[in-house]
């Protein structure tokens, strides 16, 4: 905090109140409103609800297609995950390296950070597509009888394409401006003392870049679970039944299109505990990442 | 020292076509006419009907919606980027003067208040605060898609950050020479953050612009739809016909993803700054 403060009895509060009251009003009151209604069972016309204590919550965890939906979520968290930042990675280190044409590269791959997560989507949809698509000819040279939408795994396989190529540019960016904050006597001496270009990747250029890496394995667990949203919803197009969605989307499907507020919002509760969770951790990191610098 | 290889290079032109070349498809294919696409697939070349087509996407009503032109969403979008960014950096730069420059007895308390919204993304409350929109009256309305999204705290976050980092000698000799709260938050605070308002800007902007499940829920009546919504109008009129408008259809995605890429892609170097010192 400052040395030197202003002291005021009602102007702090004022220049305070618009962010609170958005805040109390838009944040604080439906979050209290899902805990709450998780409680409540609530017919499909909105009449009358019961309370009915746990109940909501044991449907859900006990419910076979949640486990599944749940198991999905996990893999398809860690596929995103792994993916877009290795490959973001690998981009990174290369565009570093290179002296010729380092901006203009840094430019082409971060560039599509501007594209929204359903616009990519209904490009990855165009680019599998079973009458337009150019990968179908593809899958056909190597045998494989590729079906959007129709096939479980094939739609996952899709999701997972489409969400890594969206989220890459964000891990670049990041990767990058860690990898130039990396002092030049500190690579001139690693360059002295190891002349193996992969082991000094390892053994320095890796353990500087760790706490960046850190905040963006966060950050992208954060991405795959919530921001893919638009990229699911275009790809499965409103037809859930046999297509992998991920544990957001279950909440808006059975919120909204189910008309079970009850299970819905013991979802939400479940998603806020995991979320929570996945902060805490963050928040404790940075301020580590602090001492160390 | 390091030597530049030629691999290096392949691998990160390999990588660029891998990030251009399905926008690049996309738009050459929403130069030819629907029923080439449907044909003959995706378009690696120039088809000539550019114009026809974008003339009729931007200024007919219709196609994949009843009532509104291209023109119409993109002025939604518009609002809603513009309106969410200047929303967001009025309200936190407010809040987080506040927090940073006063003494007073509740600032913790109000700290945590607003820094707690940083651990729920709105998608996974989604459904109550349809609710709460919907008990307001807010719905099918431009306050209704633009103030919820406002209420969480990486705004602030980021000011207060930035503020912490002004030295304080600003702030003593702006005492000494008698300017009060305000006259010092706008004729001195307000300046030199020009730089990070620019970069919260174009951050805030991007985001709001490609906000997607929030103004679908929003907004039912079609005068209200934002391009990024009508991607979702697009996929259900796709589903439904025999030889989809492949071409609108793309064409409509283009000119979607189109100002926000114009904005990163020309403020950069204020956009990488912004986004990877306030995430910090």
């Amino acid at each position: 905090m400052k040395r030197v403060q202003f002291s005021s009895a009602s102007l702090p509060y004022l220049y305070l109140l618009p962010q609170l009251a958005i805040i109390v009003i838009f944040f604080y009151w439906p979050s209290v409103q899902a805990i709450q209604s998780s409680f409540y069972l609530e017919d499909p016309f909105g009449f009358s609800s019961t309370f009915v204590g746990l109940d909501n919550y044991t449907d859900v965890l006990e419910s076979s297609s949640y486990a599944e939906i749940a198991r999905f979520t996990v893999v398809f968290t860690l596929l995103v995950t792994f993916l877009s930042l290795s490959l973001a990675l690998l981009f990174a280190v290369k565009a570093d390296a290179v002296l010729k044409g380092s901006s203009s590269y840094k430019t082409l791959l971060m560039w599509v950070y501007a594209v929204a997560p359903p616009v990519a989507g209904l490009m990855g949809v165009m680019f599998f597509d079973m009458h337009i698509g150019p990968f179908l000819k593809f899958a056909d040279a190597v045998g494989w009888d590729f079906r959007i939408g129709l096939d479980y795994f094939d739609t996952a396989f899709a999701m997972v394409v489409i969400s890594v190529w969206k989220q890459i540019p964000y891990n670049f960016i990041f990767f990058l401006s860690g990898l130039q904050a990396i002092p030049k006597s500190l690579r001139e001496a690693g360059a002295i003392d190891c002349r193996s270009g992969f082991r000094r990747f390892w053994t320095i250029t890796l353990p500087l870049l760790a706490p960046t890496a850190f905040f963006l394995l966060i950050i992208n667990m954060t991405y795959a679970l919530f921001d893919t949203f638009g990229i699911v919803d275009v790809v499965v197009k409103d037809k859930a039944a046999n297509n992998p969605i991920t544990l957001v989307y279950k909440v808006y499907m059975d919120g909204f299109r189910g008309g079970d507020i009850g299970g819905s919002s013991a979802q939400s509760v479940i998603l806020m505990a995991v979320v929570f969770v996945l902060t805490i951790f963050q928040f404790r990191f940075i301020e580590r990442r602090v001492h160390y610098n | 020292m390091y030597r530049t290889r030629i691999t290096d290079h392949l691998i990160l032109i390999l990588g660029s076509l891998m990030m251009i070349g399905p926008v690049a498809v996309l738009f050459l294919t929403s130069t030819h006419d629907a029923v080439e696409v449907h044909r003959h697939g995706l378009m690696a070349s120039w088809g000539g009907h550019f114009l026809e087509t974008y003339n009729k996407v931007l200024f007919e009503p219709g196609g994949f919606t009843g009532q509104a032109t291209g023109m119409r969403m993109l002025m939604n979008s518009m609002i809603l980027g513009i309106g969410f960014a200047v929303g967001k950096i009025v309200l936190s730069m407010l809040a987080a003067y506040a927090i940073v420059y006063f003494r007073f007895r509740m600032g913790t308390f109000f700290f945590w208040v607003i820094f707690t919204t940083l651990l729920l993304p709105l998608e996974v409350r989604i459904v109550p605060s349809y609710e709460v929109v919907q008990k307001l009256g807010m719905i099918n309305t431009y306050q209704g898609m633009i103030v919820p999204l406002l209420a969480s705290a990486t705004g602030t976050f980021y000011f207060r950050q930035f503020f912490k980092s002004v030295p304080d000698e600003l702030l003593e000799a702006a005492r000494i020479d008698g300017a009060g709260p305000w006259k010092f938050f706008i004729d001195i605070l307000v300046p030199i953050s020009k730089t990070m308002i620019a970069a919260i800007f174009i951050i805030m902007f991007v985001y709001g612009w490609n906000q997607y499940l929030w103004p679908m829920m929003m907004t039912s009546e079609e005068v209200y739809f934002t391009l990024v919504r009508g991607i979702k109008q697009i996929m259900l009129v796709w589903v439904g016909s025999q030889i989809p408008d492949y071409n609108e259809a793309f064409a409509l995605a283009v000119l979607a993803m189109l100002p926000p890429v114009i904005v990163v892609v020309v403020f950069q170097s204020w956009f990488i700054k912004g986004l990877t010192e306030s995430d910090k």
